[in-house]
């Protein structure tokens, strides 16, 4: 009934307007006025609301940059972070000012330069020096632009520092999972097929492998299963389903070849670089050190997502089968930046920012920024490699249920001494 | 014995004309006009449609959790249960809002109508090269309009990953449901769309290489047909290539294979698939998408050459630069693609490359930004609703251009990638100069297509609320994007679990937005209702009614195969002879010979 109504509104509406505009039309013909025909009425009243229009904008960008700046998330909490806001408002300002200057120009012309009886327009057809100034200018501060812009690109973009702590971010459809190098600052390594519930970082290890093998033959729905049921005589499938269960056990039967290939090229020193790593359950708060080096691998479990941290100025998008990197250093901690915001509730945040499916909006981490002390001692208590530690202690040998791991080899503990996280 | 040839030629014509009957004048038309007006009637219902969508999303990011009638009505309870729009839906709003605009809109609506119908009549052919290749493209561009549509109504939804379609997301039903039925059809629709679009740019090529009249030298063509030529080539270079990344994605969907899928597990199934990258579905994708921001940006430029030097009443200024900057432009946006890969994990010296190509671009803007300036100074400026939206277009150019400084340098781009910040810029750049531009050529150009007139009061209050409106709508974009606000979020509300001012001022411009935005579409009504009205009711146009010296003005007003009733006319002079000293009157056709010891080019 209502949309009857919207309806009918709508046609009476246009109707309405229809009788108008006859109207005006039959009153043009009176007046014997032809449409191309503008009056110089019309035509100054569009020059001067081009001019008016001008005015009005310019007025509104102005009080926009002064009610919302240019920083709405605040001060850079980054070392780099400084910079890139330096230089962000260096091209503000140039944009700013050529913003103004060239619809100044436009709006100006185009309010003075409305057509008078008797003036007839000034033939000029080109100008060479003009052109030649107007394409030189914007040349040399693009120059200015682009040399400052890489300078500061190679220096976001360059390896991090021997002492950058290690992090690994982890995503997936919707949320974040940290994992932190440890003690020997290095992450271990990973083999997606390895994804179980205990493993969920599909970490790499002798006995994570092993595990994978099992699962993939044994469990309800390996291949063991699998086979016994296509081939009990006593059951009876659906087509579909039975098409589904072989093609099923079809891909299990590559996929454990390929974990035994795997198996076989394994060595087992590596397991150490996996033992000591942290990590932490998905959605788990990712702590920072202030004025710690950082540097961010990120991978992806399913489609690409974005880390995006606003307030260090930092993104770079995680894509399923590759690594990629982003490296940045705190220098603010999160109580400082309470009280520089003025909001004691503040807190930083990594938020995904590509696109990823229905709760996309929601796939948020919190970050934590804590001074060196207060880093230190939480730091002491999640990265226990002692196998009774408490239970906040997040180190996979002691989350993994596993029996007693390999001793790491002698090579192995000399790159960990070396590069022992500098907060330690 | 000339008179008496023409006149036989005439009859011919005639003749043919009147055997035409409905199906093959109005739908299987092969004449250039008729198919002109083809695609713009399938443009503006295709505008309609994306602009309701628009309206749509806006509302769920203004009064996020409400419920609103209004969704009610056009969601129904399956999409909007209660009134409250689902979270799938809005992301296949958004997708189909942008995909319609870009392609649909601005890529077929804009260069198709314009191309067509402009070609022929200003280079002085009878019709373009070849009238069935013609048809054909347009039926293509209604068949893959119509999938697109249809796509809207499927029970899984629309294709709902973007409108760059960004695998693995586009590739996986299982990690969003518009991922499945509904790619497919976009997927398809785009190939068509594809096929169409390639159709009528090789066309456009031949037709202006091949048919331009005598005299008409490359270098005596209007501004308009230089864009269009451009444009058309941009289109042969480019959509090829979106083709076979769509082609390699429908594999990757249908036959298993691992072109973008690697390392994936979704939901709880492991994929097998190894090896491939999503990064190349991006390399391909912007090979073609950064051309086509071109591809659409181009004609409305071209458009607007044509109608601020014809309603200045001045030649355009710098018609060699002009032409240069087109072709700058269009060579450099072929090698600019990666500035929209810049944190996408592609190696960091490449990403340097582009940011020094991508701030080239910058230059030939300029030029054409300050041409157009200068060709309005000391003119004599007649403001016809074509003169004000092509004064908005150069507006919207500059705003938009510059925020583009920022997002083409790399270290910058890390900041505010995408967040609003972008969809200011290229809604503003992009979307309103375009659409601007596509206005401005409606209201110039309606008599010629209708042999009638827009109602001018009308066009001004269309092209002042809409300019007023459009700004209203992207300008406070630039502030939600630079707190970091990121696009394609249902709902801001996030923001209060860590910054509750943050979210107060994004909710803030967020209903500043849509407010403007129903405004802007409110005054659409004007348009369409003038555009529709005037087609049928509308005061007859005379030849010239905007005294113009292009060849499409010498033809009569009532439209007929052939276009010109006698020979077709000679060219002497370039098209930009307005006000010249000496001459009688302020314009000079270009058919009009020089006059003795007249100078003439420029």
């Amino acid at each position: 009934m209502t949309k009857l109504i919207v309806l009918i509104v709508i046609i009476l509406g246009v109707i309405a307007v229809a009788q108008l505009v006859r109207m005006y039309e039959l009153s043009s013909k009176l007046r014997n006025r032809r449409e191309e025909d503008i009056p110089n009425r019309d035509n100054r009243l569009n020059a001067t609301l081009l001019l008016v229009f001008m005015l009005a904008f310019f007025a509104s960008v102005l009080y926009l940059f002064v009610e919302y700046g240019f920083t709405g998330r605040g001060e850079a909490a980054s070392v780099h972070g400084k910079g890139t806001d330096w230089l962000m408002d260096l091209n503000l300002w140039i944009i700013i000012a050529v913003f103004f200057l060239t619809n100044a120009l436009l709006f100006g012309f185009a309010f003075k330069y409305v057509r008078k009886p008797g003036v007839k327009a000034y033939w000029f057809p080109h100008d060479n020096r003009l052109e030649l100034v107007w394409t030189v200018v914007p040349a040399i501060v693009l120059a200015v632009i682009i040399i400052l812009g890489l300078r500061s690109w190679n220096e976001q973009t360059d390896n991090a520092s021997k002492e950058a702590i290690r992090i690994e971010l982890f995503s997936k459809q919707f949320d974040w999972t940290v994992r932190m190098s440890g003690d020997d600052n290095t992450l271990g390594y990973f083999d997606y097929k390895l994804t179980n519930e205990n493993n969920p970082m599909a970490l790499l290890t002798t006995k994570t492998i092993q595990d994978a093998i099992d699962s993939m033959e044994n469990s309800s729905t390996g291949i063991r299963a699998l086979e016994a049921k296509l081939n009990n005589p006593k059951l009876i499938f659906v087509p579909e389903d039975h098409d589904l269960m072989v093609k099923d056990l079809a891909r299990k039967e590559r996929m454990v070849r390929m974990l035994y290939q795997m198996k076989a090229r394994h060595n087992s020193a590596m397991d150490a670089r996996a033992m000591d790593d942290i990590v932490f359950n998905a959605n788990d708060t990712l702590f920072l050190c202030k004025d710690q080096d950082y540097e961010f691998n990120f991978r992806s479990k399913d489609v690409i997502h974005s880390a995006y941290f606003p307030h260090f100025r930092a993104q770079m998008n995680t894509v399923p089968g590759q690594t990629t990197r982003f490296k940045f250093t705190p220098s603010i901690t999160t109580s400082e930046m309470r009280e520089k915001m003025h909001n004691p509730k503040f807190n930083y945040v990594l938020m995904c920012n590509k696109i990823c499916g229905s709760s996309h909006y929601k796939m948020k981490l919190m970050v934590v920024v804590l001074d060196k002390p207060a880093y230190k001692k939480w730091y002491k208590k999640v990265s226990k490699l002692d196998p009774k530690a408490a239970a906040d202690c997040k180190t996979f040998r002691n989350i993994y249920p596993v029996g007693k791991p390999k001793a790491a080899p002698a090579d192995s503990t000399a790159v960990a001494q070396d590069t022992v996280p500098a907060v330690m | 014995m000339a008179a008496h040839e023409a006149h036989a030629h005439h009859d011919a014509h005639g003749h043919h004309h009147h055997e035409e009957g409905f199906i093959s004048k109005y739908i299987f038309s092969q004449d250039h006009k008729m198919i002109g007006k083809q695609f713009l009637m399938t443009a503006v219902f295709m505008g309609v449609v994306a602009m309701l969508l628009s309206i749509l999303f806006r509302i769920q990011l203004a009064w996020p959790g409400e419920e609103s009638d209004f969704l009610s009505f056009f969601l129904g309870e399956t999409w909007a249960p209660g009134g409250v729009m689902k979270e799938s839906m809005y992301l296949g709003l958004v997708t189909i809002h942008g995909t319609i605009m870009v392609f649909f809109l601005l890529t077929g609506g804009l260069s198709g109508t314009f191309s067509n119908l402009l070609i022929p009549l200003q280079i002085g052919a009878r019709d373009m090269a070849s009238g069935f290749l013609n048809m054909l493209s347009y039926w293509m561009f209604l068949i893959s309009s119509l999938i697109m549509l249809a796509s809207l109504f499927i029970e899984t939804g629309p294709a709902s990953s973007g409108w760059t379609i960004y695998p693995p997301l586009s590739a996986l039903p299982q990690a969003i449901e518009g991922s499945g039925l509904g790619m497919t059809m976009w997927l398809v629709s785009m190939t068509i769309f594809i096929a169409s679009s390639l159709l009528g740019s090789l066309n456009y090529i031949v037709t202006i290489f091949n048919l331009r009249t005598k005299g008409m030298k490359m270098t005596r063509l209007p501004l308009t047909i230089w864009a269009f030529f451009i444009t058309a080539i941009l289109g042969v270079l480019s959509f090829p290539v979106l083709l076979s990344a769509a082609l390699l994605l429908m594999m990757d969907r249908l036959a298993g294979t691992s072109f973008y899928l690697s390392d994936i597990i979704v939901g709880s199934e492991m994929l097998e698939n190894h090896g491939g990258s999503p990064l190349l579905y991006q390399h391909l994708f912007w090979f073609l998408g950064h051309p086509e921001v071109y591809i659409v940006l181009l004609p409305a430029l071209g458009l607007t050459s044509e109608i601020i030097s014809t309603n200045s009443r001045k030649p355009i200024f710098g018609y060699r630069a002009m032409i240069g900057s087109i072709l700058a432009i269009g060579f450099l946006s072929f090698i600019v693609w990666g500035h929209h890969m810049f944190i996408t994990g592609m190696n960091p010296f490449i990403g340097s490359v582009f940011v020094f190509t991508t701030l080239l671009i910058a230059i030939p803007s300029a030029v054409k930004v300050f041409n157009y300036i200068t060709t309005i100074w000391r003119g004599s400026n007649i403001y016809t609703p074509a003169m004000l939206f092509s004064v908005g277009l150069v507006s919207t150019f500059i705003t938009g251009g510059v925020t583009g400084i920022i997002l083409a340098d790399s270290a910058l781009d890390i900041a505010v990638h995408d967040t609003y910040f972008v969809v200011a810029h290229f809604h503003i750049v992009m979307g309103m100069s375009a659409v601007f531009g596509m206005f401005a050529g409606v209201y110039h150009w309606f008599p010629k297509m209708y042999g009638r007139m827009l109602n001018t009061r009308l066009g001004y209050a269309h092209f002042w609320v809409t300019i007023v409106g459009a700004y209203g709508v992207f300008f406070p974009m630039h502030f939600v994007g630079l707190a970091g606000a990121p696009r394609r979020y249902y709902d801001y509300s996030v923001y209060g679990d860590f910054d509750k001012p943050t979210q107060d001022m994004i909710m803030d411009l967020n209903v500043i937005i849509t407010v403007f935005a129903i405004i802007a579409a409110f005054g659409q009504l004007i348009f369409l209702f003038n555009f529709f009205y005037s087609i049928y009711r509308g005061p007859k146009a005379v030849q010239n009614p905007w005294r113009s010296n292009t060849l499409e003005w010498t033809t009569p007003v009532v439209h007929i195969h052939g276009n010109w009733p006698g020979a077709i006319p000679e060219v002497h002079r370039w098209p930009y002879d307005y006000s010249k000293p000496g001459a009688e009157e302020d314009f000079i056709s270009q058919v009009v010979p020089l006059a003795e010891g007249e100078e003439g080019d420029h």
